[in-house]
């Protein structure tokens, strides 16, 4: 199967040593006639692939990246407007099409190639290589923080500065008079020597058979008058009056509905039933026997899942029946001392000589952290809506990559993937979880068995057991403190590495440092989890980081900056924390305060998180987020994104866990996979740091940070420390008097 | 078996047993209405009956009948309006996903009904059933803050067009 990973591809960039990047949204050779069927409506022209303009003069933004509230579909719009001086009023936003040509290449470059620059003559063929690598794999994904900061970047900033180019050049040709003299503001063109206006429109036939640059010049921050204000997003409407289609409402003519059950141990083969044992349920239409699951088709939602709790349904035993969560911390365990006895730990980085410091050393330190598995519980339940005909299939869903969806439902029904469609519709929720095909390759399988459309939902019990998971990792660490109380090694050792890439590092300066881990395969499946590895590398460091300054016997705060003398960005950020946040006041009895600071998807983000124990019961009464994305294109977008990981990582701090029992998960819904809710979550204070640096995500870049905040304000309350997620199984009582 | 929804009367041919949610979700159309747990956990399926906020994931439709039951889509007065606590909701940029909206929306709805000046302490109270994983509880916080606040200026404009005076 075509099977993917951002890591996997990272290292199939054949392209060396180039430097490459900014202008090249649009290939010398326009593409946008491949697309001009699928986009263009009444009166439109299609000036490149990412935007159109309307005879009324309104302009639509193509966007290649799912809504799932993290505002996407307002945020580049505005990038591109802003860049073709358009007036915001007559920007309108269309989703691209699961299309190949839509397949989003800014993102491949800019996980290969970082943001550099590039001459303009290598663009042509950079930019191919990547359309190409990118198709290749179906590409069309949003996640890993990346739509503004790649496809923003690289394409709608381009695409609009390259349209306001080829408009200028227009307008110059049809009044004879020099670019030079013409001004564009608000979606017009002026002369202002000869008093004329007219709008884009007046403009865009003529454009189309100009060449548009590949390198056009873009503008600087202080050039911005869209980028940086906060619109209105264009989906929040439809989402208060319960208008937005999200893929479990779509509605098709005849279409019949469909539950499932799969094999609780991942893996195993269901055992497939007879056609007739459905014969005595009315409204209940068929049985569809899969590989690991078996589905009914019935009238209503209601129907099909009754019939599935009904039915004799049995799996096959599996070589995994008897595996449990400690299990598989024993085998992370033993492979981790197993890399070590023979040296093959896969190195994540090496700097200096732990070895002799630790010979040498008088105060080392060494600890063990754990994290559980985590579920998405996105709140939308997995759901796909599938049509299969013999020459095609139609499928509506949610999906944070459709192409990708396309291509995996073309092979289970091998067909080109030209034959499959995919509708996408607003994602009630992704954080990583809609990046995996499975319940369309399902949805497909049910419906090739029947003529008419069949929507597919997974319960909140399969969508809780049935997921690809953060996985459950262990960190240990052990490092040394020299006599000024500074940390001279630094040894890390951890199972997996996915992304982002810098995750367990640290932004200290400490010279001596080895950072390793080892793979350690179960039957769990994996997958993306809103921020990663660095869901659990931040809470892993950053506690331990908090673990040293008390060895040193020093302020948390004052240790970590001792450690950033040559991190001015990092220094920065967690300095505007400590003192938003009144770092080193009084706090009442009982309550704490601890500090984090770490980077990922390119945005720093330092936390304090307030807390009180109560009785053995804890209240997280505020916490203040600083964050350097670089800059932020939408700044309550922005804040709102902060907010929204907060809670995230809270909810996982607290409660998140996932067991595994006899193979299988053990919580199945949100009484016993509980999430953080209205009276639990703080008071959120988020404050942004521009550095004008290249723009760094929104979407995860908070998540890390609150369970290392929470655990050290804990430490800092109670004396108590976290080693292990979530804080729920800890017994806690306040005990200030360790630490006055 | 007939239901009186937004005002509206339906004649649905269902098992009474099925859940409210599913009779309008698919018999019915009214998609605004989400599935999220099916055990009441959650919040995401919160609708009206007689004006209280109930579970439509675990009410029979039969407990509906000869009731009032109102949804997401039957709160503002007229398909071309908005409610004032919608209203709020796009002013402050409050969904993410919003796929739990409409239940918060419902939730909030019915504590403003009952309490025109809500503290934290019965926000809590009348919210803590509705699951939100884009972590927007702050702002729905604030919008029901903001709601109350637009609903009782609305109320006091009335009177005053009433001619009633405080």
């Amino acid at each position: 199967m075509g099977k993917w990973t951002r890591r996997a591809f990272i290292t199939t960039g054949v392209l060396s040593g180039g430097a490459l990047i900014i202008g090249v949204a649009i290939r010398p050779g326009n593409r946008a006639g491949k697309v001009r069927d699928l986009i263009a409506g009444e009166g439109d022209t299609v000036l490149n692939i990412w935007l159109k303009v309307n005879a009324d003069n309104t302009i639509t933004v193509i966007v290649p990246h799912a809504e799932m509230g993290q505002g996407v579909h307002t945020t580049l719009p505005m990038m591109l407007a802003d860049e073709m001086d358009a007036d915001w009023k007559t920007i309108r936003m269309l989703e691209a099409p699961g299309n190949k040509e839509y397949a989003n290449y800014a993102i491949g470059k800019g996980f290969i190639m970082g943001p550099k620059d590039i001459p303009s003559m290598l663009i042509g063929t950079v930019d191919g290589f990547f359309l190409t690598a990118t198709k290749q794999i179906s590409l069309q994904m949003t996640g890993g923080s990346s739509s503004v900061r790649y496809t923003g970047m690289f394409a709608m900033r381009v695409a609009g500065a390259a349209a306001r180019s080829v408009l200028l050049e227009a307008a110059s040709e049809e009044w004879e008079v020099a670019t030079e003299e013409l001004v564009v503001k608000n979606s017009t063109i002026s002369h202002p020597a000869s008093n004329r206006t007219e709008p884009f429109a007046s403009f865009v036939v003529k454009a189309t058979n100009l060449s548009q640059p590949a390198k056009p010049r873009l503008k600087t921050s202080k050039e911005f008058t869209i980028m940086g204000t906060s619109p209105p997003r264009f989906d929040i409407p439809s989402k208060v009056d319960g208008k937005a289609n999200f893929g479990i409402d779509v509605a098709l003519p005849n279409m019949k509905y469909a539950a499932i059950k799969a094999s609780p141990v991942f893996g195993a083969r269901a055992k497939p039933l007879e056609a007739g044992a459905i014969k005595d349920m009315p409204g209940v239409h068929k049985i569809v026997n899969l590989e690991g699951a078996i589905a009914v088709i019935a009238d209503g939602y209601w129907l099909a899942k009754k019939a599935i709790n009904e039915l004799p349904i049995e799996f096959d035993k599996s070589d995994h029946d008897t595996v449990g969560l400690n299990d598989i911390y024993d085998q992370y365990l033993r492979d981790m001392d197993t890399a070590i006895a023979e040296g093959n730990e896969e190195k994540d980085v090496k700097k200096g000589s732990i070895k002799n410091i630790f010979k040498e050393a008088t105060n080392v330190i060494e600890a063990e952290y754990r994290v559980p598995y985590l579920a998405h519980a996105t709140m939308e339940p997995m759901n796909c809506t599938a049509l299969v005909k013999e020459d095609g299939c139609e499928i509506w869903v949610g999906s944070q990559n459709p192409l990708g969806f396309a291509n995996s439902v073309a092979e289970v029904l091998d067909l080109d993937q030209e034959k499959v469609v995919v509708h996408n519709q607003y994602l009630g929720g992704g954080f990583g979880r809609r990046v995996v095909p499975d319940v369309a390759i399902q949805a497909a399988l049910i419906a090739k068995e029947v003529d008419y459309p069949v929507k597919l939902i997974w319960s909140r019990e399969d969508d809780i057991r049935q997921d690809h998971y953060r996985e459950a990792n262990i960190s240990r660490f052990k490092a040394s403190l020299n006599d000024k109380g500074q940390i001279s090694a630094w040894n890390n050792q951890f199972v997996f590495k996915h992304d982002p890439e810098e995750a367990p590092h640290i932004p200290y300066g400490v010279d001596n440092q080895f950072i390793h881990y080892t793979n350690s395969e179960t039957h769990v499946p994996w997958g993306y989890w809103r921020s990663v590895d660095s869901s659990m590398h931040a809470f892993f460091t950053e506690s331990f980081v908090d673990e040293l300054a008390f060895n040193a016997n020093k302020d948390p705060y004052q240790f970590r900056r001792e450690h950033l003398t040559n991190a001015p960005r990092f220094l920065k950020v967690l300095d505007l924390a400590a003192e938003k946040a009144n770092w080193g006041e009084a706090l009442p009895a009982n309550w704490g305060r601890g500090i984090s600071l770490h980077q990922s998807f390119g945005t720093i983000v330092a936390q304090v998180a307030e807390i009180e124990i109560v009785e053995d019961k804890l209240k997280v009464h505020r916490v203040v987020c600083v964050a350097d994305p670089g800059f932020a294109f939408h700044p309550d977008g922005f804040t709102a994104q902060m907010e929204s990981g907060i809670v995230f990582g809270l909810t996982a701090a607290l409660y998140g866990e996932i067991t595994i029992e006899n193979g299988a998960v053990k919580q199945s819904n949100f009484h016993d996979y509980q999430m953080v809710r209205m009276h639990e979550s703080p008071k959120i204070e988020t404050y942004i740091v521009t550095s004008d640096n290249w723009p760094g995500g929104a979407g995860e870049p908070s998540t890390p940070g609150i369970a290392p905040a929470l655990a050290n304000a804990i430490f800092n309350a109670s004396g108590i420390r976290i080693r292990k997620l979530p804080v729920k199984n800890h017994e806690l009582k306040a005990d200030t008097t360790i630490l006055g | 078996m007939v239901l009186n929804i937004n005002n509206e009367i339906y004649e649905v041919n269902v098992d009474p047993a099925t859940p409210l949610l599913w009779v309008i979700r698919e018999q019915l159309g009214l998609t605004g209405t989400k599935f999220g747990c099916g055990i009441g956990q959650c919040g995401a399926c919160t609708v009206h009956l007689d004006g209280l906020p109930i579970r439509s994931c675990l009410t029979p439709a039969q407990a509906a009948l000869d009731k009032e039951i109102t949804t997401i889509e039957g709160i503002a007065s007229n398909d071309n309006e908005r409610h004032i606590i919608q209203e709020v909701w796009i002013e402050e940029q409050i969904p993410q996903c919003g796929y739990c909206q409409s239940g918060q929306i419902m939730s909030a709805y019915a504590l403003l009904t009952a309490n025109t000046a809500p503290t934290d302490k019965d926000i809590d109270e009348a919210m803590h059933g509705n699951i939100c994983r884009c972590g927007t509880y702050p702002r729905v916080r604030k919008g029901i803050k903001r709601a109350a606040a637009a609903l009782t200026n609305a109320a006091k404009e009335k009177k005053l067009d009433h001619g009633e005076v405080d």
